[in-house]
């Protein structure tokens, strides 16, 4: 009996430690300079769960590089300038103004005053400074240095006074005030001494205490389990408030589960285990919504997406490797008018039924309808043609032997391999249907599946590849993210990496205009750039377009608030206005 | 011979010619796409409609619904009866994988209209045909793939168990080094070493002998220890006392003591052998599409939405549990007699 009462006793001492009254939200004090969202309005408590594919790694935003990590630490931290995921336009966040000056190059940013970090201590333009030599240290190397190193130079970060900081570039910069999205203010009270002491880069691991770790986004850490969860609560001094002035944000906790797989986090959320799934397949969205009368869900198709699939061709410079059988095959690749020839021959609308389950978007350029400010409207869409690729083809030189082979001018049989990750089933899709495809060319294509680095390490290391199917893009819809891809010394300049100078004309105009765009402020001028360069990409077909999912995404009915969007993160970028729908407490009128 | 021994081998020998004659038993090409059917539900046999009763079966062709909720899925167009018909002509193949090209086909209906036993896969290609095909691959590779594996432990085996002291020793330190391995880094060292494309016939060599070479430590193990314990026994040791040679104990009382052993080995690893292909198929080392097998087959049910949308999907799972039923009773049946013959 009295073991009884002793495991009663510890079941509520554990119940209680779990559910332990999450922390209430500080009133607004005098002078502090709160962001009000006139549109929102919802109401406090309950919990979110939400299923991760994998464990975060870290909890430091400065070395943070895995998309898990960076949407947990997301949610604890705030950046000076944010992007709004609805609008794709930039908007004030912990910085409330900012004035560019007429030549572009100096940014100077008013600080909300007032505001506290999630532990209470106050924010203002020391941490700023701080965050930014963080950021910029060579020491420790973060991947959002190269964007803050502009042509070799950092850029200059001065404090004017306690809530005034300038901004000082080498030279101008389009749409530079997009950068700060994405750079996570933090707290120098806390990270001044790790960074001192020189081991920074191990500071705020996931097994730091919550106590230790603070910052200005809507949540603080409350408690990590390995393996399993991540919890985070209310910070109770977040600095925006609803159309009521009620501090934000409504939920009393998030709990990330870490579940494994996309599959994994569908059948969690059909168990209504979890309460969203983003990043949804085309799939899994039909399974989900043949459901949605038993479970109740909100499903939400935001159309295109901003990621653009492609076939890529090996045009690398195999000198110096014995990849003499890749190197044979190149002279194929390097004609535009068989990658042309290619291009007619795929049948896109194929892989929007059949991959995408009519959930996407056929592709002819690398910026699809997904992105509204940014895609050049006449970039030709042809119909697929087996008849004009083989025009193509013959007037390259190609014939045809007795069996309908399609053979090079030398007569040697067009065959190759698109190599492409086997754990990613809509692009395997897309290389079997691209092999049936370009049979009736009469090329001979096999698909080839690798483990993920299998495939990566060919295409960015040893080169040891015919074709491949790949995606990129996804980011943010402004051009600035993809110059790693279309300037020739790019790291993502995959059909030929490592480039000293442009291969050829095409290439080196692509390069002056993606690098020209990149200084022009005006966004009409950075427009007909970018729909030249567009251009240029169509018509020289280093990659071959194919197509783009749509965003998709579901929440359970409870949810409030819910509005994914097109640019990551999809759903939890407004984790501060999502709250639990009480059907009860609605009826009555209350909220 | 027993009726249940009849039954059994009718039914094998009826699965491997069913198999081998695989083009004729199938209505379509394995690998023809048809991109307005995919994961198109199986085709349902009709003998009535309204006009009563028929001897002769028909279907109806499955047209895909456009739009409302049920967009995406199929139905029955019902105002054209398709009658099956029986030797009809269709794409050509190659009888018994010989010479003979020819285009009688078992059964079919009049095109446009499709017979689809077992519906379609994702890319509107026929799952019946190519649950035939594929069979044809995934059990001549699990038998080669189970005999490379026995024969290989076997003989390994023998002579650690029989021999003893240092071979012993050593032969069973190299079966703990296989069984200890960590396979999944040597198979993707294996397939950065080979050469990014393989024609089927390699893929079917190199398959059954990364299997063969992964899976014949434990079979060693098992034959060692068999033969350990039977070498001492008094009818080995009066063998060995009347001037048997080593072969002649081996062949005379060993071997029949292992063979009861291997073949119930044999009836467990062929039907696990034909499901390790799906593994080595995510390495880029199965038999690569479009050419079915049913372990690449078997690889699209690894996704959770097929799994639970697309139920005639498993049919290369159901073939694989016949064929491996079948195995095992044959199995017992060795072994039974094998045991009713020693004792």
């Amino acid at each position: 009996m009295k073991l009884i009462a002793r495991l009663t006793l510890h079941v509520c001492l554990l119940t209680g430690a779990c559910f332990a009254a999450a922390p209430v939200p500080d009133a607004a004090k005098p002078g502090e300079e709160l962001a009000r969202l006139a549109e929102v309005s919802g109401h406090y408590g309950g919990h979110l769960t939400i299923g991760e594919r994998a464990e975060p790694k870290t909890l430091n935003p400065v070395t943070a590089t895995d998309a898990v990590s960076r949407e947990v630490i997301g949610r604890l931290m705030g950046d000076l300038i944010e992007i709004n995921r609805s609008t794709q336009q930039t908007e004030p966040a912990l910085a409330k103004s900012w004035k560019i000056s007429p030549d572009g190059r100096t940014f100077t940013l008013q600080l909300r005053k007032g505001i506290r970090f999630s532990d209470g201590h106050p924010f203002d333009a020391d941490d700023v400074v701080f965050s930014f030599n963080v950021y910029m240290d060579e020491a420790i190397d973060s991947p959002q240095r190269d964007l803050l190193i502009i042509d070799g130079k950092p850029i200059l970060v001065t404090e004017l006074d306690q809530y005034t900081v300038r901004f000082a570039l080498p030279r101008p910069y389009a749409a530079a005030e997009r950068l700060f999205d994405g750079l996570a203010m933090m707290p120098k009270h806390l990270l001044e001494k790790p960074y001192r002491e020189g081991h920074f880069i191990q500071a705020w691991s996931l097994n730091a205490q919550a106590a230790e770790v603070a910052g200005l986004g809507p949540f603080r850490l409350k408690q990590y389990v390995p393996g399993q969860r991540i919890a985070v609560e209310r910070n109770p001094y977040y600095w925006k408030v609803d159309r009521e002035n009620q501090r934000l944000p409504y939920l009393d906790e998030l709990v990330f589960l870490f579940v494994g797989t996309e599959d994994a986090q569908v059948m969690r959320f059909e168990a209504g285990e979890t309460d969203i799934v983003s990043r949804l397949s085309s799939e899994n969205y039909n399974l989900l919504s043949r459901e949605k009368s038993r479970l109740g869900s909100q499903l939400a198709d935001m159309g295109p997406s901003l990621e653009y699939n492609f076939l890529l061709f090996n045009l690398n410079d195999l000198n110096g490797k014995k990849l003499d059988e890749v190197a044979g095959k190149q002279a194929w690749f390097r004609d535009l008018k068989f990658r042309q020839a290619i291009s007619a021959a795929v049948d896109r609308d194929s892989i929007v039924r059949l991959v995408y389950g009519a959930r996407g978007t056929a592709l002819w350029g690398n910026v699809g309808p997904g992105n509204k400010l940014w895609i050049n409207q006449n970039i030709p869409h042809p119909q697929r043609s087996v008849e004009t690729a083989r025009q193509l083809l013959k007037s390259a030189g190609y014939s045809w032997n007795q069996s309908g082979q399609l053979l090079d001018t030398a007569g040697r049989p067009v065959e190759f391999s698109i190599i492409t990750s086997s754990s990613n089933s809509q692009r395997m899709k897309m290389a079997t249907l691209l092999q049936d495809d370009l049979s009736h060319l009469g090329m001979q294509v096999h698909v080839v599946p690798l483990e993920f680095r299998a495939m990566i390490d060919r295409v960015f290391q040893s080169f040891d590849y015919d074709a491949a199917i790949m995606g990129l893009g996804g980011g943010d819809a402004d051009p600035n993210p993809e110059m790693n891809v279309w300037a020739f010394a790019g790291t993502s300049h995959l059909w030929h990496l490592g480039e000293t100078k442009p291969a050829s004309d095409w290439e080196r105009e692509l390069d002056q205009l993606m690098q020209q765009q990149m200084v022009t402020l005006d966004y009409t001028k950075r427009k007909q750039l970018y729909d030249r360069a567009q251009q240029l990409i169509a018509d020289n077909l280093p990659f071959v377009f194919l197509g783009t999912p749509n965003i998709l995404a579901s929440a359970s009915a409870r949810v409030g608030n819910f509005h994914p969007a097109v640019i990551d993160p999809y759903t939890l970028w407004n984790a501060d206005e999502l709250y639990i729908r009480d059907p009860a407490r609605e009826n009555a009128g209350v909220r | 011979m027993r009726p249940k021994t009849v039954i059994l081998i009718t039914c094998l020998a009826g699965l491997h010619l069913i198999l081998l004659c695989a083009g004729f038993f199938a209505p379509y090409d394995p690998t023809t796409q048809d991109r307005e059917l995919p994961y198109a539900p199986p085709t349902r046999i009709h003998f009535k409609d309204d006009s009563g009763f028929h001897v002769r079966p028909f279907v109806y062709a499955w047209t895909s619904v456009l739009d409302g909720d049920q967009a995406g899925s199929y139905k029955e167009d019902t105002s054209r009866e398709l009658p099956l018909d029986f030797f009809v002509r269709g794409p050509s193949y190659k009888l018994l994988g010989a010479y003979v090209t020819t285009t009688v086909h078992l059964f079919g209906v009049d095109a446009p209209g499709k017979v689809l036993l077992f519906g379609t896969d994702g890319y509107g290609r026929d799952e019946f045909s190519r649950v035939l095909f594929g069979g044809q691959i995934s059990v001549a590779a699990g038998i080669t793939a189970t005999f490379i594996a026995l024969l290989t432990g076997s003989i390994f085996g023998i002579i650690a168990g029989y021999y003893g002291r240092w071979i012993d020793e050593s032969l069973m330190g190299v079966t703990e080094l296989f069984l200890s391995l960590p396979w999944l880094y040597f198979l993707l060292g294996v397939r950065a070493f080979l050469p990014l494309h393989l024609s089927t016939l390699r893929t079917f060599f190199l398959l059954t002998s990364v299997i063969g070479l992964i899976g014949w430590a434990r079979p060693a193990r098992l034959v060692r220890g068999l033969v350990l314990s039977s070498r001492n026994r008094n009818y080995v040791l009066a063998a060995r006392g009347f001037g048997g040679s080593d072969f002649y104990i081996l062949r005379r009382h060993l071997l029949p003591e292992v063979l009861g052993l291997l073949l119930t080995q044999a009836a467990l690893l062929v039907p696990r052998y034909i499901a390790a292909e799906v593994t080595l198929s995510f390495f880029g080392l199965g038999v690569n599409e479009p050419v079915p097998s049913w372990g690449n087959m078997l690889s699209t049910l690894q996704q959770y939405s097929v799994l639970v949308s697309y139920g005639w999907l498993l049919a290369p799972a159901c073939a694989l549990v016949v064929t491996s039923v079948l195995y095992s009773s044959l199995a017992d049946m060795f072994h039974s007699r094998l045991k009713s013959y020693s004792t």
